[in-house]
């Protein structure tokens, strides 16, 4: 592939642009496969996807522009989609174009074609067309549109193929797009006037003059000063710009002059409309909704677990195998082993659930059960500043806010994207669960019953949603100021799924998600091993080996890391051991028991370890003798790992997804002040309680 | 002929815009939809919680939140 970006022959581009279900991505897909490049346009969040495509010898770069109603009134994000119709190093605009919703979907042509750019149209969803019974003239619309137009039935290859075609022959010898509506309307008032004071002018010569200004219109002025408001109404009406009714008088009369009713639509109503009457019913609709999202929740469980466990074994055998390949240095020994082969293993796991998600993601987008789930939710997420389109990031984030952070990208409209984002890694992920079975196995359980055990398992789950609400509120309220602009949702006829659209979304998060763990979190687990290996202890000859490892773990940077902060979260009931377990569990929160395991002098890979964790845990003192733990204390801490960041690929997702350094700093900031609070506030009351 | 709020409508109805806020902001993209005076459209499903709702105009079907649609004034032909 690097040989034709770094060609010596000026690279052609090609935009493809038009409105959001228009049916652009399938095309993009369809024109490209799987050979797409995702970047971010720089300073935003939003994505630019492109891709190489010869034709008879000649490449070309297609971007497939993010979906637009409108050039202007523009949000942050469409004004990256308008800087690329702006953008000179276009040599070709490709508007694609719903033929089955010419009237709305020619709207945006109105405005880009008075750009004076090269320009061809791709027209989609013929079939609909003709399934309603409908005859489109694409002759006459061509004519209408003074550009070339291919049409594109369905997914067949001919269709594209023609297509392809006909954008290399255009880039060739482009058409340049004329205006389609005629404004010169605005100059005939001022032209009867001229005519009944004895001056000829024709239209195009008062245009011209016009656009010199005033000073070309002087000497008649001097004589008739009654000229002037008719020359300003011209003036405006030819310069200003075009308000939306007088754009839709045109292309409602286009669209009655190419459309007509040739026989009587396939059926009376819809096979959508039927199935809408159910899945949109506010009782079978809101059950089926809870059905698809309980079956999409446990598969992104149960689906990947087989996968997670063979690449944790995989991992693990690499590991294994390495670390006898290089017996002979330790420290290399350790830093791959730990470090590089142990981190990159304890990211890669996620990405069984990525795939397992994005595969109902782009399943449910494709068929457009996505938006009707938009549409079921969006009054209970509404009110808050999110939209119906969240439901799904967070609900995945229960299962693990990677896949969740990356899904937020069904949300077109960034700003509650970046709220939905920032939120996301609230909702209780699977990786808690250790600690809370750990905690609630060794304190809760065994005092108070099975009741209280299920009970604070759930209000752990519980704490970070009902978090994300008023913390959902107020960041869109105080921090993503700005105009908001109302949220327009479709719901597309259903359709069966494209299973060429599904790949390739799976393919490329999959693809995104590896590369971010490549680097950024590979660095990171780096570091945090280096921190927990060096200094090195020499452990006197004969010293049990937990109690080396221990020892080791101590008087590490991590450790004296740990024992430094100790005072921080000493309000919290929580000594070194326990601050440095928080913090060696940085890369993957289910670390931290095993950490706990060597802090406790447990071997990390002891097959009871919970069970001998539960009794060392209990046993563990204050050097001044009062136990450690207490249920109080374990509460706190499960609070403090309910609501922490503690999770580098967590925020390097963030990092990537958001396109900036600060939004996982603001999120790491704000989780860590509630996760100690929170546990401070647990600590607070257990003294009500008369703990302590 | 008297006019209702966009919200009061009732599943099924017909109407027709009569009056619209000023063009501006979230209004102007409202516009841009198509919803300017003069609009007929109907409304084809109410959302199980109460919104949002979903109208066909123009030969497309658009879902609107009520509270977006604060200010536009419609008048009921069917």
């Amino acid at each position: 592939m690097k040989s034709k970006s770094s060609a010596k022959v000026p690279q052609k581009r090609v935009a493809l642009v038009g409105n959001p279900n228009a049916g652009k991505t399938t095309l993009f897909n369809s024109l490209t496969g799987s050979r797409q490049k995702i970047a971010n346009y720089p300073g935003v969040t939003v994505e630019q996807v492109s891709a190489f495509i010869e034709f008879e010898g000649v490449w070309a770069e297609f971007v497939d522009v993010p979906g637009l109603y409108s050039l202007d009134a523009v949000s942050e994000d469409e004004a990256v989609a308008v800087s690329v119709i702006h953008d000179k190093s276009f040599d070709l605009i490709v508007c694609v174009i719903d033929g089955s919703n010419l009237e709305r979907n020619l709207f945006i042509y109105t405005q880009i074609c008075a750009l004076k750019k090269p320009i061809m149209v791709a027209l989609t969803m013929v079939d609909r067309v003709e399934d309603k019974g409908e005859k489109l003239d694409v002759e006459k619309l061509e004519k209408l549109l003074k550009c070339k137009i291919v049409p594109i039935v369905g997914h067949k290859e001919k269709g594209i193929a023609a297509l392809k075609k006909a954008i290399f022959q255009e880039l060739a010898h482009p058409t340049i797009s004329e205006p389609v509506i005629d404004r010169s309307d605005a100059v005939l008032p001022l032209k009867d006037r001229l005519n009944r004071m004895g001056f000829d002018l024709s239209v195009e010569e008062l245009k011209a003059k016009i656009k010199e200004g005033e000073p070309a219109f002087e000497h008649y002025f001097d004589q008739f000063p009654e000229l002037h408001p008719d020359y300003i109404l011209a003036k405006e009406g030819l310069e200003r710009h075009l308000d939306p009714s007088a754009r839709y008088a045109w292309t409602s009369k286009v669209q009655k002059e190419v459309i007509s009713q040739v026989k009587k639509p396939k059926r009376a109503v819809s096979t959508t409309d039927k199935l809408d009457l159910l899945l949109t019913h506010r009782v079978f609709g809101l059950a089926i909704f809870v059905a698809v999202m309980y079956f999409v929740f446990l598969s992104i469980y149960t689906f990947s677990t087989p996968a997670m466990d063979l690449i944790e074994r995989g991992f693990a055998l690499l590991g294994d195998a390495s670390g006898k390949l290089l017996e002979g240095s330790p420290i290399l020994k350790s830093l791959v082993v730990d470090g590089i082969i142990g981190g990159i293993g304890s990211v890669l796991v996620f990405l069984p659930q990525i795939l397992v998600l994005f595969f109902f993601i782009a399943l449910l987008e494709g068929t457009g059960y996505l938006a009707r789930a938009a549409f079921l939710m969006d009054r209970l997420l509404g009110w808050c500043g999110l939209n119906g389109r969240a439901f799904i990031p967070l609900l995945s984030s229960f299962a693990c806010a990677i896949p969740g952070i990356m899904a937020a990208r069904v949300m077109p409209d960034q700003k509650s994207r970046l709220a939905t984002i920032l939120v996301a890694p609230l909702m209780s992920c699977s990786a808690r669960l250790p600690v809370y079975m750990l905690l609630i196995g060794a304190f809760i359980e065994p005092q108070f019953g099975p009741f209280w055990a299920g009970f604070t398992l759930f209000a752990m789950h519980f704490l970070g949603f009902a978090l994300a609400i008023p913390v959902v509120y107020f960041i869109n309220k105080k921090i993503l100021k700005g105009k908001r602009l109302p949220f327009l949702l479709e719901l597309p006829p259903y359709q069966l799924p494209k299973w060429k659209d599904i790949f390739i979304a799976m393919y490329t998060r999959g693809k995104v998600f590896v590369m971010t763990a490549g680097t950024t979190i590979l660095f990171m687990s780096i570091l945090i091993w280096a921190a927990g290996y060096f200094p090195r202890y020499q452990p006197p000859t004969g010293m049990r080996q937990e109690l080396a490892a221990e020892k080791q773990l101590e008087q590490s940077v991590l450790g004296r890391f740990g024992k430094g902060i100790e005072p921080v979260f000493r309000p919290l009931g929580f000594d070194w051991r326990i601050s440095t377990a928080i913090l060696s569990a940085f890369p993957a929160r289910e670390v931290v028991v095993p950490s706990m395991g060597i802090l406790f002098s447990l071997s990390k890979d002891d097959d009871k370890l919970d069970e001998k964790l539960t009794e060392k845990l209990h046993d563990a003192k204050w050097p001044d003798g009062k136990p450690l733990l207490t249920p109080w204390t374990a509460v706190g801490l499960m609070v403090f790992f309910a609501l922490c960041a503690q999770c580098m690929s967590t925020l390097a997702t963030v990092k990537r997804e958001t396109n900036s350094r600060k939004w996982p700093w603001v999120m790491f900031i704000y989780m860590t002040v509630f996760a100690y609070l929170g546990a401070l506030i647990v600590r607070g009351i257990s003294f009500l309680f008369g703990a302590g | 002929m008297t006019t209702v709020n966009f919200g009061d409508l009732k599943k099924g109805m017909t109407a027709r815009i009569a009056q619209t806020p000023e063009p501006k902001d979230e209004v102007l993209r409202l516009h841009e939809m198509g919803l300017i005076p003069g609009t007929e459209f109907r409304v084809i499903k109410i959302a199980p919680l109460g919104d949002p709702i979903e109208i066909d105009l123009r030969g497309y079907r658009l879902c609107l939140r009520k509270q977006e649609m604060t200010g536009f004034e419609v008048e009921v032909i069917g």
